[in-house]
């Protein structure tokens, strides 16, 4: 059907509309075919994946054959939904039926899931096409997607420097132009982190808000699924299409989908948002001169500017790196050579066990598996891991006692601008000081988004991060629109 | 660098994760985890007495549902999915009559 549509565009597919929202209204509505709309993107990703390499699989041929039955559908008068023909990549965490699922590790070699998470059943049905699985780093642990099976991923804005992690892959991916969409996780900051250093807009919905049914499990009480997309309502778009109660999710709240999209527009007057006096120091200055520069834009869109204290801010890093070793030991116990993916053959069954994970797991998934194998050991228990719960419980009474004064409260969503591939791969504690500030909306099951807001040193993105008390994404993304619209161009 | 945790508490944890560590492997897993834990130890000095630990983030206790057949997962499809599947089971090396 190329050429019949009333749009202007050419062979390459230039002309085409490039937000989700314009796309999907479009092939909704027979205006323009989401075949066109593929192979635009799979032409993007033809010309700059060699560099980026955002993409651990593209599923060229699958991605074809979705978007020309969405097109059929769409010519015989069916309603293909609010997502249709919308490209989205989706981080290689994310169960596949028969399309292989890594989590970039070795380990998982030659393993096809055997069902769809649920997220992606929810993208089928509102009509997405799924255009590839994305790096990011092993099992999710990581802040550059350096730490993957198959190669970093690099930063679109500059590939000498790292796009954030783990869901490096997914924020490279739409930063590229290579899906208007993604789906990312976020256990620690790995939506928003890596959004924030490609320039676009990640969000970390509040727990249970978003099905964890088919998510490869890094830490149970803190990941969650999130979208990234280039700006706020498609965003909203696609938060809406995956959330709502999942009765195969013991952890999903109960209620339908989340309903953002409408406040996009209302604005910030009377909305009382909080800097914290005490926020944990390491951003860098450029990074701050754009969190003051937020603080005057919201002022001058009509907010109110209240100071807050969060006085257990600062302990979320010790608290989150006993806690979220501690669950991943437990959950990547089942990687034993048995059930999934890589068998190091040995004589008996225990030599198996060793010899399989010490050859199938990285360096870094090894550290935290040892890690969190000592924060739970006897006699150490009580010191690390139930210590850290107490401090979890007095972060998550600091932030409620926030929010009593303030409705959303704007921080950092990453202390720099990318840094460079190999700049803290030697040193694990400088890797996890990328966290700082994302870390403690998991511990409380608060939802977080970064927001693309300027510039910092070498020209590169800062995101600013708004976070709210749980369940309020609504007033949080009408938070994020405003300093979209306000953002320094 | 601190003294933390002994290379023979790495060695111990290493063993329960079923994981193998050589010398040099053992050497900065013991630099690299005392440095951490020297970090974290920032948390040593809150007096944190009567204070609830908190598991998870959502107010939900037990999830119940009715007690009826559900489609479960294709069998065949799962072994597939195996390193090595035999007779509708998963295969295994020996567990026990073996002198190690």
């Amino acid at each position: 059907m190329a050429g019949t549509d009333s749009t202007t565009h050419d062979a390459d597919g230039r002309g085409l509309p490039t937000a989700a929202v314009d796309i999907a209204w479009n092939v909704r509505n027979g205006v323009i075919s989401a075949v066109d709309v593929i192979e635009r993107h799979l032409g993007e990703i033809e010309r700059r994946e060699g560099e980026v390499h955002a993409f651990n699989l593209v599923l060229g041929d699958q991605a074809r054959a979705r978007a020309a039955e969405i097109d059929t559908g769409v010519a015989a008068g069916d309603d293909m939904g609010p997502l249709a023909g919308v490209p989205v990549a989706l981080k290689d965490n994310m169960c596949t039926r028969g399309i292989p699922t890594t989590c970039s590790s070795k380990i998982l070699d030659g393993w096809t899931p055997p069902y769809d998470a649920t997220v992606v059943s929810r993208l089928h049905d509102a009509g997405a096409v799924v255009i590839g699985k994305t790096n990011l780093d092993e099992f999710a642990m990581g802040s550059s997607t350096e730490n993957s099976a198959f190669g970093a991923t690099r930063n679109p804005h500059d590939t000498s420097r790292v796009p954030g992690g783990s869901s490096g892959g997914s924020a490279a991916a739409v930063a590229a132009g290579f899906a208007p969409l993604s789906l990312g996780s976020d256990t620690g900051g790995s939506i928003r982190q890596p959004a924030a250093l490609c320039g676009v807009v990640g969000v970390k919905p509040t727990y249970g808000a978003v099905s964890r049914l088919g998510l490869v499990a890094f830490a149970s009480s803190l990941d969650q699924i999130g979208p990234f997309a280039n700006d706020v309502a498609d965003a909203a778009l696609l938060l809406e299409a995956i959330s709502g109660h999942d009765p195969g999710d013991s952890t999903s709240i109960a209620g339908g989908p989340l309903h953002v999209g409408n406040e996009l527009d209302w604005g910030v007057t009377g909305l009382r948002v909080g800097r914290i006096t005490d926020l944990p120091a390491g951003a860098s200055a450029d990074v701050v001169a754009r969190l003051e520069e937020s603080f005057d834009a919201l002022r001058d869109a009509g907010a109110e500017i209240v100071d807050v204290e969060v006085p257990a801010f600062t302990y979320g890093l010790s608290a989150y790196y006993l806690i979220a070793p501690a669950e991943a030991s437990s959950n990547l116990a089942r990687y034993d050579g048995v059930r999934f993916g890589l068998r190091v053959e040995a004589p008996d069954t225990n030599a198996m066990y060793a010899a399989t994970r010490t050859a199938g797991f990285g360096a870094e998934v090894k550290r935290r598996i040892m890690l969190g194998t000592y924060a739970l050991s006897a006699g150490y228990y009580d010191a690390y891991y139930g210590r850290a719960l107490k401090v979890r419980r007095r972060i998550a009474a600091d932030f409620a006692a926030a929010y009593e004064r303030a409705d959303v409260l704007l921080t950092p969503a990453s202390p720099t601008v990318a840094f460079h591939l190999g700049d803290k791969t030697s040193d694990p504690m400088s890797m996890y000081l990328c966290d700082t500030y994302t870390i403690p909306s998991n511990l409380t099951g608060d939802p977080g988004m970064s927001v693309p807001f300027g510039t910092g040193d070498d020209g590169l993105p800062v995101g600013i991060q708004v976070l709210a008390p749980a369940l309020q994404e609504g007033v949080m993304f009408r938070t994020a629109a405003e300093l979209e619209r306000r953002a320094p161009r | 660098m601190s003294d933390r945790i002994t290379p023979e508490a790495v060695a111990k944890v290493a063993k329960l994760a079923r994981l193998s560590l050589n010398d040099g492997e053992l050497a900065t897993a013991t630099h690299q985890l005392s440095d951490m834990l020297d970090h974290f130890a920032d948390i040593d000095a809150l007096d944190l007495d009567g204070v609830e630990p908190m598991t998870h983030p959502t107010p939900i206790a037990n999830v119940m549902r009715d007690d009826v057949e559900q489609p479960c997962l294709d069998r065949d499809e799962v072994l597939a999915a195996a390193p090595v599947a035999e007779d509708g089971r998963f295969r295994v090396p020996p567990i026990i009559g073996l002198d190690s």
